[in-house]
């Protein structure tokens, strides 16, 4: 869970781009059609550093709908779904592992 | 409580107006992130891991009842109804949206809140004892000198662009609550023996990835130099600190690089310089600073009031008393902690309807004035002890009378993994359960005075290195795995903690801690022996090999 901040790009498996809604920081994730959604499922995925490296240069272009784009890894199941790829990423898609005071 | 004059509101309310041109030339596209990012920063907005995160400054921790409401409502209005009071007496919210960010600030400026300068590499909020002012055996109330240094500092163009952040803490009290021994400068009031007002001056301490016990650069310095020495201790950082690397950029390490001697030779030099400058306060300045402080008119009340007299047979009442309540200066008051550790809670975090209500008994029983600690607890400075027992009802009926404060479950933690996006590991999930752990009042009596730090990485926000039982959370092959150390403390005989061995998984921290405990109650020679007593007269080795016999 280093965080990515702290992080060289380093591909060894299936990734996606994650950043924040500039306007709300809501957590979302780069498509396939060049925007942006909150869901991971709709993800593109990207598989080598050449593809992950592109994608994550379209995203950084968006400097106005997105804040801190970066390279995250994703596991995808027999049945195509993607899953985070660790803790940290899961915090991010599902939120507070614990309750919340109010 | 302090009264801003008008150049503050000027000050607050231009500073509302800029952030707000600022942010819709942000969400319009004319200002990038790279061009912003340090804008928002100089005004405590950070991005975290699910959100922005907007950090409020409470200068010396000192707030009065419109202000804690002002936090409810924003908490309310703008977040998830509730906040988390940090280790630097702050006030974080984690939920905020950047568009709401002005308006926010808006509102905080109108009962004189801001957040300037709780981000980014310049002079951040200026902390001290929460018991300033009230506190048996201060020298004076150290806030007098806290918001000099504030107003100098603030917005001042040669602190704004630092090599790293830089922190001062000041106390006026033998016992330390503000932990001046791991700030980049902490101030020690003290009086020379004709009997002026000055400081001990403490220079590089810190934590994070470099911990450092703050050294003393200088056994005196008269409160009228005071400006003129703090200017030439950031004037030596600003010229050497290392700007190229990140992890060398704090004072401490500068500090430990030229060795103190060195260091306060060249702080020495550019004082004499400086020292018969402007930066020499006159004391028309000061007794200003001093005139803008009300304090109560406290009533002759007697020492023991019938009302105490009757409560102390509830034994509940007893041990909330006991466990929270302070004496004060003045005959007849108490300074009472209220506790933001309740068992299975995250520490230090508060819903919008226990400020709101805290911020009615302030007005009630406190006159109208609250305290942030550095312990991530809030307090009632001046309440009469008549009304404690009525005082404990109603902070009971808000979850706010856990009688824990100082023991095993008063446990200081940083926002960890849950929301911080430098974070490697979780803080929370494992402070809730060393609350639910030690939940038994009797066992954490008996256990006594033990304080627990935890971070949720090396940047140290929990302290952890200072923590009597300290907890670090790394990551090690994708897994939360966290270190132990014993025998930290962050008062007056501040001492960083000691590594008992290899880190433990998330599932195991508690029984670590728990090990810990039964060892140290085992090994005290009586009950009165604390914790950190035992720790210093046996070290830590028992208590490592009972934490490693069977893992």
């Amino acid at each position: 869970m280093t965080s990515p901040l702290q992080q060289k790009l380093k591909i060894t498996g299936p990734s996606i781009v994650t950043a924040n809604r500039t306007w709300d920081g809501v957590v979302i994730y780069r498509t396939a059609a060049k925007d942006w959604s909150e869901q991971l499922a709709d993800a593109a995925i990207v598989r080598n550093a050449d593809e992950a490296k592109a994608l994550l240069a379209e995203s950084v272009a968006d400097d106005v709908g997105a804040i801190g784009p970066y390279i995250a890894p994703v596991q995808v199941d027999d049945a195509g779904k993607i899953l985070p790829g660790n803790l940290r990423e899961e915090i991010r898609r599902t939120g507070v592992t614990i309750d919340l005071p109010v | 409580m302090y009264a801003y004059d008008e150049i503050d509101r000027t000050l607050v309310n231009e500073r509302v107006s800029e952030f707000r041109d600022q942010v819709q030339r942000r969400l319009s596209g004319e200002l990038t992130e790279d061009e912003f990012k340090m804008l928002r920063l100089q005004n405590g907005v950070y991005l975290q891991l699910h959100a922005y995160m907007f950090r409020v400054a409470i200068p010396y921790g000192t707030l009065a009842s419109n202000q804690l409401r002002a936090l409810a409502h924003i908490a309310r209005k703008y977040d998830r109804g509730y906040g988390h009071f940090t280790t630097r007496q702050n006030i974080q919210f984690n939920w905020i949206k950047l568009s709401d960010l002005p308006d926010a600030l808006a509102d905080l400026a109108e009962v004189g809140i801001h957040a300037m300068q709780t981000s980014g590499n310049n002079m951040r909020n200026v902390t001290s004892d929460q018991w300033a002012g009230v506190a048996p055996g201060e020298i004076e109330d150290p806030r007098i000198w806290s918001e000099l240094i504030r107003q100098h500092t603030t917005l001042h163009p040669e602190f704004s662009f630092l090599p790293r952040k830089f922190k001062i803490a000041i106390t006026a009290s033998e016992h330390d609550r503000a932990a001046i021994k791991v700030h980049d400068i902490g101030l020690k009031l003290i009086k020379n023996e004709k009997g002026e007002t000055g400081f001990e001056v403490l220079v590089g301490g810190g934590l994070g990835r470099t911990p450092f016990i703050g050294k003393t650069i200088k056994h005196f310095v008269h409160g009228r130099d005071i400006l003129s020495y703090i200017e030439a201790i950031l004037r030596v950082y600003n010229q050497y600190g290392r700007r190229d690397n990140i992890y060398k950029a704090r004072i401490k390490i500068l500090v430990h690089e030229l060795g103190i001697e060195k260091f306060s030779r060249e702080v020495e030099e550019e004082w004499q310089q400086i020292r018969n400058s402007s930066l020499q306060i006159d004391d028309e300045v000061i007794e200003d600073i001093r005139s803008r402080f009300t304090y109560p008119s406290y009533e002759k009340l007697p020492h023991m009031p019938d009302e105490l007299r009757q409560a102390a047979a509830d034994p509940d009442f007893e041990a909330w008393r006991k466990n929270s309540v302070a004496p004060h200066k003045v005959q007849g008051y108490s300074i009472v902690t209220i506790s933001l550790k309740p068992t299975g809670g995250p520490p230090g975090d508060a819903t919008a309807e226990q400020m709101d209500v805290l911020a009615d008994l302030a007005d009630k029983y406190s006159f109208g004035e609250i305290r942030v600690g550095h312990e991530q607890n809030l307090a009632l400075p001046h309440v009469a002890k008549r009304d404690l027992p009525a005082l404990w009802k109603a902070l009971d009926k808000l979850g706010l009378a856990t009688p824990n404060v100082n023991l095993i479950t008063d446990i200081i933690a940083c926002p960890g993994l849950d929301y911080c996006s430098l974070a490697n590991a979780r803080s929370i999930p494992i402070a809730q359960e060393l609350t639910r752990r030690f939940a038994n009042h009797e066992l954490a009596n008996l256990i006594g005075r033990l304080h627990i730090n935890i971070s949720g990485c090396i940047n140290a926000c929990g302290h952890h290195h200072v923590g009597h039982i300290g907890i670090l959370g790394v990551e090690k092959n994708g897994e939360e795995v966290y270190q132990i150390t014993i025998g930290g403390r962050a008062d007056e005989n501040a001492a960083l903690g000691t590594l008992i061995g290899p880190g433990v998984k998330f599932d195991e921290v508690a029984d670590v801690v728990e090990d810990i405990v039964e060892a140290y109650l085992a090994l005290r020679e009586r009950p009165e022996e604390l914790f950190m007593d035992t720790v210093k007269r046996l070290g830590v080795e028992p208590f490592k090999e009972r934490v490693y016999a069977t893992r």
